[in-house]
């Protein structure tokens, strides 16, 4: 047995190739933060104004309890208005998907839904339903609904015509096509609609408290900044960042476990 | 004569203002083994799909053991032209598509089918995704797919087409073998001559779009073929004239009605 081919050891070798892919962004990102590090040290520039970035971390641990608490109710709004997305867009792609002149009504519709700015419609939205998680619920559902909505409606539609053709002629009805063809077909586009909709996700719930909320990493922000605590913005900012790719990293957990069989054929592990 | 299994009378489809089958006609006989020769984008593809209900025409008729064939319900398995297995399922799974749709239990289904694995070259990789086999394992599963449905009838189309010329080899030899045994009613589709040659009892020659009939050939060689020296010959003088006729349709019939020759006598 080669030091290769032990799980852990092809863990590890994973890991360091994962690592060696990053490291360019990795560089990237590092002296980015050591120009922006330097330029506030030296250049004499007000930390209320721009804070460093050791300062903003140092900050961001004195206040961790209070953005520990903030960051909780961000992300139960994310994820109940991201669970209530998905359930719609699941239950109208299938609708759609059977009745596609009810696709060409709705989906107009839908897109200018798309078009309206969240500046806009999250202070109505507050308005309307007031201080508590519904509204937040809702803006979030509101801006990953149409994305995953369109990701599932383009994953049906990729089923190979060929596979149709074949279970079509073993006499499957059409219920069974979708159960047997297309909503496996979907899978990689849901995925995909899924990795990019999870981020958005994070930024209309933010937005959502910003616009009024008791708690929660939007309205830290706004008081933050409104008590000129940019360190305290950022920290904020921090948290959300690392909250999105927390997410995103589930996200892409999921489609491995909902996939398997595009994770063997890319590892070689398999021949015999 | 027996009523054949299948009989198409005068049968043509147009795809809008493109005119692709016309007149066609064709009989097969219970347990005869039938190619379709024809240049590519003739509408081979596009007869099948006629068969299997994909699209229908009002050119013609269709018969199935005496029956019209919308009347006879689903009468074929069909193999596409490209494998189309399932990448999310695994090779077992694959193979057990057509009973489950016709609503067998899953573990029953699986009994049916797990035998037949040695014989088409695929035990051990019952529990493999697609992509992890080669091209022509490929081609064996989606043709067990086929077989296990149980079906008065096979529809091949180009079976073999996507594979190398070696491994092609290896799959007709294979295919003729199974056939042998089993003795299945089929339609193949395909470009390749030699195939056609070597598998059939007869031969159904298509031209280019608009696909007409332009001949019908009987191939009465002795089974299993390519084995000795003389059916070897006589084949590959068959071959020779039907790559001719491919090549120049205009020579050949172009009555539509299939001229009855018997090439190989
Ligand atoms: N859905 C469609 N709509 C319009 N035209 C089509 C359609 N499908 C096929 N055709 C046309 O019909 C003709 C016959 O197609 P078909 O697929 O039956 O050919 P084929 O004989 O199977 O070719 P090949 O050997 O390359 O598979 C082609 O010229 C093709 O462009
Ligand atoms: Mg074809």
């Amino acid at each position: 047995m080669s030091f290769s081919q032990s799980p852990s050891g092809r863990l590890a070798v994973q890991m360091i190739s994962h690592i060696r892919h990053a490291l360019p962004a990795i560089l990237a990102v590092g002296s980015l933060v050591l120009i922006w590090e330097g330029y506030a040290q030296f250049s004499g520039v007000s930390p209320t104004t721009l804070p460093a970035p050791s300062r903003v971390l140092a900050q961001a641990y004195q206040y961790r309890q209070a953005l520990f608490d903030n960051a909780i109710p961000t992300l139960r709004a994310t994820l109940s208005g991201f669970a209530l997305s998905l359930f719609a867009a699941f239950l109208l792609s299938v609708i759609v998907d059977f009745v596609p002149r009810l696709k060409r009504a709705l989906f107009p519709v839908f897109i200018i839904s798309q078009t309206l700015p969240l500046v806009a419609i999250a202070p109505l939205i507050v308005l309307w339903f007031g201080f508590g998680l519904l509204p937040k619920i809702l803006l979030v559902a509101l801006v990953t609904f149409f994305p995953m909505l369109v990701a599932l409606s383009k994953g049906y539609e990729a089923t190979e015509p060929e596979l149709e053709q074949l279970l079509a002629s073993m006499g499957a009805p059409r219920w069974k096509l979708f159960w047997l063809a297309r909503l496996p077909s979907s899978l990689p586009f849901f995925f995909a609609g899924l990795r990019i909709s999870i981020t958005y996700a994070v930024v209309g719930a933010i937005f959502a408290e910003y616009a009024g909320a008791a708690k929660g990493l939007g309205i830290y922000m706004l008081n933050a900044k409104n008590n000129f605590r940019p360190d305290l913005v950022l920290a904020a900012v921090l948290v959300s960042a690392a909250l999105t790719l927390c997410l995103f990293g589930a996200a892409v957990l999921a489609e491995r476990l909902a996939m398997p069989w595009t994770r063997r054929t890319s590892s070689g592990g398999a021949s015999r | 004569m027996s009523t054949p299994r299948l009989k198409l009378d005068q049968v043509g489809y147009r795809y809008g203002d493109l005119s692709v089958l016309e007149n066609i006609s064709m009989t097969v006989r219970p347990g005869e083994f039938v190619s379709i020769l024809g240049p590519s984008g003739s509408g081979k593809s596009t007869l099948f799909r006629l068969l299997t209900g994909a699209i229908t025409t009002d050119i013609g008729t269709t018969e199935f053991d005496g029956k019209l064939l919308a009347k006879a319900g689903r009468s074929f398995a069909f193999m596409p032209q490209r494998d189309a297995l399932m990448p999310w399922r695994k090779i077992l799974d694959n193979t057990t598509l057509g009973l489950e749709v016709q609503g067998i239990g899953r573990k029953q289904a699986r009994e049916r089918v797990s035998p037949l694995f040695a014989e088409f070259g695929l035990a051990g990789f019952e529990q493999s995704y697609p992509a992890e086999l080669s091209g022509g394992m490929r081609q064996r599963a989606a043709l067990l797919r086929t077989v296990v449905q149980d079906k008065p009838m096979l529809l091949l189309d180009e079976p073999f087409g996507a594979l190398d010329a070696l491994t092609r080899a290896g799959m007709q030899r294979w295919l003729e073998a199974m056939w042998e045994k089993h003795r299945w009613t089929a339609m193949l589709v395909t470009h390749d001559v030699r195939e056609a040659v070597h598998l059939s009892d007869r031969i159904y020659v298509l031209s280019p779009r608009p696909a007409r009939v332009i001949r019908e050939i009987e191939i009465d060689l002795p089974r299993p073929r390519g084995r000795d020296a003389a059916t070897q010959a006589r084949a590959a003088a068959i071959e020779a004239d039907i790559l001719e006729t491919l090549l120049k349709p205009d020579t050949g019939h172009f009555d539509g009605t299939s001229s009855q020759e018997a090439a190989a006598t």
